[in-house]
C-alpha cells in the first residue's frame, strides 16, 4: 500500500501545489504539497496521487558506482 | 528514469548474491530476516529472491501490509457506516473484500455507496458533489499514507466542508518493529526496512530501535543490497539501521509530511491483527480537526478494545507475526485462496498469503 512509482514532472502549478507528471508516456496530475522545492525535468515518488520524495539522481548514481565496484571485487 | 533499469542489472543481482553467500558462509547459525513492507513481500516472491538466496537465510513477512493489521471490529463498524443511509464510504480498492468478524464486507455494497479511491483527495472531491451526504474516507496506511489523509481533513477545514470525515486506522512502523524486535518465539535476526516509511520519517525514525536493519528500496538490488547489509550486521553482531536507498531516503525523512501528521492526528494505542495492543502505534485525528473525525462524529463504537475474534481458524495473526509460513496455514491453497480469500493476507494484493500463493506455490 506504501507502493510509489516514479514520474517526471513536466510542468508545475505553484498556488495549487500540483504538477503535471508524466508515467510511461502519460499524463497526469501530481499534489506537490509536500514537494514545494520541485522543477520541471525531476522525478519524483508518487503515492495516491501526491509526491512524496524527489528522487535523487546523484545518490542512485553513486549507488551503482559502489554495486559496480564491488562486482569487480 | 535514467538509473531505474540498472537495478534490475542481472551482473549486479548476481555480484550481490554471490556477497551474501560469502557472508552467510561465515555465519555458524540461520538467520531470519523480516520485511515489513507489503510491496517488498511482493517484489521477493515476484523476482523469485527466496530462491536464490543460501539456505541459512529465511525471508519472513511482517506486518507491512496496512489492511492486513487492521483489525475485523474496524472493518465491522465500516461496514456498519455504510448501512446507514446518509453515508458514502470513500476507500482505497484493498479493503473492500476483507471480510469483518461477521464475515460481511464492503464488496457487497453498489459501487455509489463504497466509492474505491485512487487518492484521499478523490474522497475530498465526493464530499464536494455529495452535499446532502456524509463521505467518510477510511484512513488505512502507515506513514507514508496517513499525510495524505491528514493533508486532505487540512483541506476540509480550510475549504470549510462539512459532511467530509476521516475514519483513521493509521499506523506506525517503528512500535510495531519493537514489539517483534522483542518477541522471543518471532526470534527475527533483522530488519529488511519498508523504503517509503522511510521516505518520510527518514533513517533516524528508527533511532529508538536496537535492531540490525537496512532501509531497502524495491528493485532486486536494492532487496539484495538490503539483505548483504543486514548479515553483514549480523556477521560482526552489530545492531544499527543502514540507509540502503539512499535516492529516496535521508536522513531526516520529509519534514512536510511529518508536520501534517503532528497537526492532524494524536498518536494513541492501537490494535493490530495478529500482534494485539501496542503502544503510541496509531494516528486518530486530534482535537483541532475533531469535526472532521467519523469516530467522533457519528459515534463509532471503540475498535481498538482487546479480545479478537477469530475468524473461521484463519491464521492471519500468526502469519503477521512471522510465525507461520503462509502455506503452515491449513486453510491456505484449501478454503482460502486468491478467488476466495478467508483473511486480510490474502485479500490485499500485498499480503503475504497472496504473495505467496501467486509466485511460490
Amino acid at each position: 500500500m506504501c507502493l510509489a512509482v516514479p514520474v517526471k514532472i513536466v510542468s508545475l502549478d505553484k498556488k495549487k501545489k500540483t504538477g503535471v507528471g508524466e508515467i510511461g508516456g502519460l499524463k497526469r496530475e501530481v499534489r506537490l504539497d509536500f514537494l514545494p522545492d520541485v522543477h520541471p525535468g525531476d522525478y519524483v515518488l508518487m503515492h495516491a496521487g501526491f509526491g512524496i520524495e524527489k528522487i535523487k539522481a546523484e545518490e542512485a548514481k553513486e549507488t551503482l558506482e559502489l554495486l559496480k565496484e564491488m562486482e569487480r571485487l | 528514469m535514467k538509473y531505474l533499469r540498472e537495478f534490475q542489472d542481472s551482473r549486479i543481482t548476481k555480484s550481490l548474491r554471490d556477497k551474501i553467500f560469502r557472508v552467510s558462509g561465515d555465519l555458524p547459525f540461520a538467520v531470519r530476516i523480516m520485511e515489513v513492507c507489503g510491496t517488498h513481500t511482493m517484489n521477493i516472491g515476484k523476482h523469485g529472491l527466496r530462491e536464490i538466496i543460501p539456505d541459512n537465510v529465511s525471508l519472513i513477512s511482517g506486518p507491512g501490509c496496512p489492511v492486513c493489521v487492521t483489525g475485523e471490529k474496524y472493518i465491522d463498524s465500516a461496514v456498519n457506516l455504510a448501512e446507514r443511509e446518509d453515508v458514502i464510504i470513500a476507500t482505497f480498492g484493498d479493503m473492500l473484500k476483507v471480510p469483518g468478524a461477521g464475515g460481511r464486507s464492503l464488496k457487497e455494497y453498489p459501487s455509489g455507496k463504497v466509492l474505491t479511491v485512487y487518492s484521499p483527495m478523490d474522497a475530498l472531491k465526493a464530499a464536494v458533489e455529495n452535499p446532502s451526504r456524509k463521505v467518510v474516507f477510511l484512513g488505512v496506511g502507515f506513514e507514508t499514507t496517513a499525510p495524505l489523509a491528514g493533508r486532505v481533513v487540512q483541506a476540509a477545514k480550510e475549504e470549510g466542508l462539512v459532511n467530509f470525515f476521516c475514519f483513521s486506522a493509521h499506523k506506525l512502523i517503528p512500535p510495531a518493529l519493537k514489539v517483534l524486535a522483542e518477541d522471543e518465539e518471532s526470534d527475527i535476526n533483522g530488519f529488511l526496512l519498508p523504503g517509503h516509511v522511510s521516505s518520510v520519517i527518514g533513517v533516524r525514525g528508527y533511532d529508538d530501535l536496537n535492531i540490525a536493519g537496512a532501509v531497502a528500496g524495491f528493485e532486486p538490488a536494492d532487496i539484495l543490497m538490503g539483505i548483504l547489509e543486514i548479515l553483514k550486521q549480523i556477521r560482526v553482531r552489530e545492531k544499527k539501521v543502514k540507509n540502503c536507498y539512499r535516492r529516496a531516503v535521508s536522513s531526516e525523512g520529509n519534514s512536510f509530511m511529518k508536520a501534517v501528521i503532528k497537526d492532524v492526528f494524536e498518536v494513541v494505542p492501537v490494535l493490530w491483527r495478529g500482534l494485539g495492543k501496542i503502544p503510541s502505534s496509531g494516528l486518530k485525528i486530534g482535537k483541532k480537526y475533531e469535526k472532521y473525525d467519523a469516530q467522533k462524529m457519528l459515534n463509532i463504537p471503540d475498535v481498538d478494545s482487546p479480545g479478537e475474534t477469530k475468524n473461521n481458524c484463519c491464521l492471519c495473526g500468526e502469519v503477521l507475526k512471522g510465525k507461520i509460513r503462509p502455506d503452515e496455514c491449513s486453510l491456505f491453497d484449501s478454503v482460502c485462496t486468491l478467488e476466495n480469500p478467508s483473511g486480510p493476507c490474502m485479500v490485499s494484493s500485498e499480503g503475504a498469503c497472496s504473495a505467496y500463493y501467486r509466485y511460490e506455490r
